[in-house]
């Protein structure tokens, strides 16, 4: 790979990364929701970021072009190499911390994909478009979720209101652009990620204000999951995700 | 969870036919409902258009009252339109 390569590829296994290990986060949830219909609800989006981290590793194995495909860049990568913000691989402890660090990160997923869509390059604009639908729906799923807690009951609100205060040291992340977006970004290819802050601002004030909630004010912000620079979490996480490929090499489905 | 009110669900499976019953869930309002039903009932491409109702707001008749209801109809079998000579040219009838 080339340097121009490489930043492509690093930048879309952000998102590809934020996707699988979100979708795995997610799939925990399976079997344990707290009504079928949710349980049901949760996994369905699970599936849905799983179905994109294939797409965007797919896209990445062939940007790399060096005879790994997208099982080996999901299951034989250590921590260092994984670039998903810090934020996706924060535990569910609870429905209302589940909920609460879903839509922190939809309400930036729907703006960036929207964005996406007029990426310079093709097979990005193509993912973008297909994911923004579900986005679309995820946003609006976790909204009324976070609104219905918020503007519950005094447990409710306590607990999503805990959720936001504890998850809010993760959202700058998001923002604040690596080396491979900044590159992306002056190449037209990734969204301009002061453009999607104002967005996913106007989102959050305005899910906030029905949900009774308050924004934290300003805490010290975490980075370094972009740069490969992970929670603890994570390494658990991969440890569940990975054990099958590690345990029995090459095992096929 | 077990005061959530339950509601009957119907799915559209295209454009052009009617909506069918498919089932039932629990939600707290009728827009959980719709979003319940999205979730559980159309993952498999099922449909196009859903229907809710709450489900103690459908008025169904009295399985009691099945023989005086439906059996009269049993030995009118002229009601069934398959007493005429149908010209060839008629398709579809």
């Amino acid at each position: 790979m080339d340097n121009s390569d490489k930043a492509i590829f690093d930048f879309i296994l952000i998102h590809a990364d934020n996707s699988l290990i979100l979708g795995q986060r997610l799939g925990e949830w399976c079997g344990h929701g707290p009504v079928l219909e949710q349980d049901i609800a949760l996994t369905n989006i699970a599936l849905d970021y799983i179905g994109r981290a294939r797409l965007l590793y797919q896209l990445a194995a062939k940007i790399e072009n060096n005879n790994r495909t997208e099982d080996d860049l999901a299951f034989l990568r250590d921590v260092m190499d994984f670039k998903n913000v810090l934020l996706v691989e924060q535990e569910n402890v609870d429905f209302a911390y589940t909920i609460v660090r879903q839509f922190l990160l939809e309400a930036f997923n729907h703006p960036f994909f929207n964005q996406l869509i007029n990426s310079q390059n093709i097979n990005l604009s193509e993912i973008a478009q297909k994911s923004i639908k579900e986005t679309t729906y995820h946003l609006r799923w976790c909204s009324e979720w976070l609104i219905r807690l918020g503007d519950g009951t005094e447990l409710s609100h306590i607990k999503v209101q805990t959720a936001v205060n504890n998850l809010w040291t993760y959202t700058q992340e998001l923002f604040k652009p690596v080396e491979s977006e900044i590159e992306m970004t002056k190449q037209g290819i990734c969204p301009d990620l002061q453009l999607i802050h104002k967005i996913w601002n106007e989102t959050i004030d305005r899910v906030f204000l029905e949900a009774t909630l308050i924004k934290p004010d300003s805490v010290w912000m975490q980075n370094g999951g972009k740069s490969g620079v992970h929670s603890e979490h994570l390494g658990y996480i991969l440890s569940d995700l990975q054990f099958m490929q590690r345990a029995y090499p090459g095992l096929e489905w | 969870m077990n005061t959530w009110p339950l509601f009957e669900v119907f799915i559209r499976s295209k454009n052009g036919l009617d909506h069918k019953h498919v089932g039932s869930l629990h939600a707290t309002d009728a827009k959980m409902a719709i979003e319940n039903a999205r979730d559980v009932y159309t993952r498999r491409q099922e449909g196009v258009s859903i229907w809710v109702v709450e489900s103690n707001l459908i008025v169904s008749s009295d399985p009691a009252e099945n023989e005086s209801l439906f059996d009269p109809a049993q030995d009118k079998i002229y009601r069934h339109p398959t007493f005429y000579n149908l010209p060839d040219e008629l398709k579809h009838m």
